[in-house]
This record gives C-alpha cells, structure tokens and sequence, in this order.
C-alpha cells in the first residue's frame, strides 16, 4: 500500500486542477472563470503549503518519520498552485501590461505580500533536488528556513484580499499559527535544556 | 440626446431564449405548483390597456412574470449582452450571503408580495406605497447599461424600470431635500446571510438630490422582459449605471428625502475603501486593487479599459464640475 502512497498522492495533487479545468470547459465554473481560476489555484497553494508545513510536528508528534518522503512533493504541488496563480493574474487581472504589475506589488499590500510569498517560494523549488541538498549541506536548511516567511505572507495575502468578513482566511492564519508554535515551543525547550 | 434608439437589433440579440426555457424546464420539474404563483397585481394592472397583453398573469414561476407594455430599448448599447443566466447566477447581495451564487441559491425563500415602499422625509406626500400603486402610474422602459462593479467585472444588462424622477415628483420634495437614501429589506428568517454581520444591517444607500433626478436613474421592476429574480434585487431596485453596482441598492423598502448626506452601508463598513460618491472612476484605485481595466464577464480576460462614469461621462460630467473626484470617491 505505501509503494502506491506516491502515486497517488501526486494524482489526489492533481484533483483541484483537473476539477477546475473540467468545470471552466463545460460551462459548470461561474460567469466569473477567471475569478473560480483565480480563487481556486491561491487557496490549494496555500493548503499546500501548510500541509507541508505540518509534516514535522505530526512526525514528532506520531513518530510517523516515513512521511518526510511526502514533504517534498507537498512543497513543489503548493509552488505549482502558486505559479498557476500568479499566472493568472498576470495574464486575466492584468492583461500581462507589466507596469500595472508592478504598480501593483509597490502600491497594494495584499499584491506585496502575495508576490512575496510566491517569489520566496522560487529558491526553495529550485534547490529541492538531490543535487542542491548535497550541494548546498546544512546552508540548505537554513535557506528553506524561507517557507516560514513565504507562509506567513501567504495568509497575510489572504486576510488583507477579503472583505468585510475574514473568518476563513483567519481559520488558515491560526493554522499557520499552530505550525509555526510548535517549532517555536521546541526550540525554546532545547535552548532551555542546554 | 440621451434617447438613443437603434433599428438594426435582433431578437436574438435580446433574450437567450434556449437559457430562459431551460430554467422555466428546471423550475417546473424541481418547484411544481408550488412555485407557481400570479402575476403580480401591478403587471396586471401595468398591462390592462397594453397593446401586447398576453395574459400571462395566469400562472407564471414566482417573480418571473413577463412584462409586455415597456418600451423597448429608451437607452441602448450595442455592446453584446450578457446571457439572462449570467446576469442571475453571479451576484453581490450579502443578505444572502458572501458568495456570488449565494443569492441564486438562497434569495429564492424572500417574500415579495406584497411589497411596500415607504416614501418619507422631507416632501409633502409621504406614504407607504404597495409596490403596484408606486409603478402602476408610469410607463415601464427598457435600459440597456453597463454594470460595472467596484470588484472590477461588468455586465451589460437590459432593465426594465421607470426613471426614478418621476416618482421624485410625485412625492414632491421640499427644499430642505438634497439627498435620497434607500433602504433595503431585512428580514432575517428570509435572508441566512444577515446573520452574518458582514455590514451594518439594514443595506442603506444614498444619492446626491440631482444624481437622484438624473434621467438615467431608474428603480428597476424586471429585466429581459420578465420581472426581476429575488437575486437581482426583487421586486424593486435602483440602477445608476455611472456608479459601482454596490450603489445600485436592492430590494428597496423605503426611499427617504434628508437634508444631510445619508450614511451607506459600504462606506461606514469600510470608509477609506468605499466612498459616498463611488463614480466608476479609472483613475482613482480601489486602495487594493486597480480600477484601470475590468473583466466583461464571462470573458476570462481583463481586456476592457474602464471608462470615466462607466461610459456615461457625456450625461452625467457636467453634476461633478469643479468636484476633486479623488476626495470625493
């Protein structure tokens, strides 16, 4: 049943994109498919995200060190749901005119911490091979030591999109929150036991 | 010069009859007799001495009456319109709640009829007015306008209303009057999303004395020749086409003539975001987002420029001169 763990995962990975596609094609998505894209791809990039995040403290905690194998692919699904993402909007929101990009990521918060999460999301793709791990020896860790950063601006750019109501990105901020708790409650205890 | 007619328009132009027939299937099969309701009285009086009386007041789905006696096309775009499916599925009416098919899945359940609309405020004919007796006395006329909403899509809908001076006139306003302001519904066991407190409830609204008298304000009875569905604002809404769709307010029970600029419900939610004014303007952003282009929905691409009052600057310029239309957003 492991042997098929991978696979799997990576085609349940692929659910949220094959739905999308699906439903924009046959006229199920709403009058707004940019908006269903736009929605769609941001908020699996984030749930990616934080299950990545979350692979540590369940393994500490259920002592379950087998699924480290999953936490790469977790992590590359959540940058490829952020590159969909940010290509949408370049493309639907903004019709690819770079300077309203860019105007965009100086001027409105919620676009600097969006492109922010994402670009600091660039790095840990690229060195997630076997190669750069060896290359790159214990810098490695520290430098996927970002994700944290790129998390937090993730939810940062959820609370600051929403409206009036902001009870279901705050429900990924205290997720996020709970994540980042545990390393930081471990780290105090190893600090104080020196 | 506002009156623009054009000859060469296609029936097919205007209603998407296969979509319209289809939902009529859907609510027979899922709703029966239950859905099925009289015209309301005023439609029937509307049409009494219509040419093109169908005499459809006999059984028509719940507030989906045709309406025959309007005149066709008094202000038109040659813009494609959108489909009477999209105009109905995607909607902003947070008394239904957050999401855009919320009010298509939950408006369904609000009572429309009867309907009453208190005029009141500073004029000399305040009353509760039934909806029929508020509409019955004007000719009903097609609106063809953009809807360009502050979430930077837009629409192209055919209205069918009457122009809100008209019913200014007979309420006769005073000279302490110069603003209206609009109330919505709120009616919690019909509307799931108002316990939400998404914003301060009831929805209040509120134009400027000559916005209000503009001929191309109009209160909204239907659109694609049917009365309005529950989602688009039942059984009466505002339409001002040169302003953010959130100020078009819906499902209006009360129209008050005040002295003072009236409170609005986005504008107290969120004051640096949403303003009193909130003409579509390109040049000035929404604080998140930019107002420089929108999305003709369903197009998935924001390839249309948004233009100065949605288009309408010609007729409407002339009400903000000398404003500083980035103050007054």
């Amino acid at each position: 049943m492991i042997r098929f763990a991978r696979p799997v995962l990576f085609l349940a990975a692929l659910l949220p994109l094959a739905w999308l596609v699906f439903a924009v094609l046959t006229g199920r998505a709403s009058a707004n498919p940019a908006e269903d894209i736009l929605l769609t791809t941001g908020i699996w990039s984030l749930r990616f995200l934080l299950a990545s995040l979350a692979i540590t403290p369940v393994r500490r905690i259920t002592g379950w060190h087998r699924l480290i194998q999953y936490r790469r692919m977790l992590g590359l699904f959540a940058f490829f749901y952020a590159v969909l993402h940010v290509l949408s909007y370049i493309a639907f929101d903004r019709f690819f005119v770079l300077g309203e990009i860019w105007a965009d990521v100086v001027k409105r918060p919620f676009i600097t911490a969006g492109m922010t999460a994402f670009v600091l999301m660039i790095p840990l793709a690229v060195t997630s091979t076997r190669g750069w791990i060896q290359r790159l020896g214990r810098r490695w860790q520290l430098l996927h030591r970002l994700v944290y950063v790129s998390a937090v601006a993730g939810v940062l750019h959820f609370v600051w999109k929403v409206k009036v109501v902001i009870g279901e990105p705050v429900f990924y901020a205290v997720i996020l929150a709970v994540l980042l708790g545990f390393r930081v409650v471990w780290r105090l205890r190893r600090s104080g036991a020196r | 010069m506002l009156i623009k007619k054009r000859s060469d328009i296609r029936a097919s132009d205007i209603t998407d009859e296969a979509l319209y027939l289809r939902r009529r299937e859907f609510m027979r099969v899922a709703g029966g007799a239950a859905l099925l309701a009289a015209a309301p009285p005023w439609l029937q009086a509307c049409s009494a001495g219509a040419v093109d009386d169908t005499g459809a007041g006999a059984a028509a789905p719940a507030g989906q009456s045709p309406l025959s006696n309007y005149t066709p096309r008094v202000v038109a775009t040659d813009e494609k319109l959108n489909t009477f499916d999209e105009i109905t599925s995607y909607n902003n009416f947070y008394e239904f709640g957050l999401g855009k098919g919320d009010p298509q899945r939950y408006a369904g359940r609000m009572t429309t009829s009867p309907w009453t609309v208190k005029i009141d405020g500073h004029c000399n004919n305040p009353a509760d007015y039934l909806l029929e007796d508020l509409i019955r006395p004007h000719q009903l006329e097609e609106r063809i306008y953009r809807l360009r909403c502050v979430e930077a899509w837009s629409m192209v809908i055919p209205w069918i209303g009457i122009p809100l001076n008209e019913v200014i006139k007979r309420a006769e306003p005073t000279g302490k009057a110069s603003f209206v302001a609009f109330e919505t519904l709120q009616r919690p066991s019909e509307m799931p999303g108002l316990r939400q407190r998404s914003l301060n409830w009831p929805y209040v609204e509120g134009l400027r004395m000559d916005e209000a008298m503009h001929p191309l304000t109009i209160l909204s009875v239907g659109l694609y020749g049917k009365t309005l569905m529950n989602q688009n604002g039942a059984p009466i809404r505002l339409v001002v086409p040169w302003k953010y769709g959130f100020k078009s307010i819906k499902s209006i029970v009360r129209i008050s003539f005040v002295d003072r600029q009236p409170r609005t419900a986005w504008s107290e939610a969120t004051p640096r975001e949403y303003g009193f004014y909130s003409n579509v303007n390109p040049n000035v952003d929404h604080p998140r987002w930019s107002q420089a282009r929108e999305r003709r929905l369903p197009s998935l691409f924001a390839r249309h420029t948004t233009q100065m009052f949605n288009g309408y600057g010609e007729e409407v310029a002339s009400m903000y001169a000398g404003m500083d239309l980035k103050k007054y957003y």
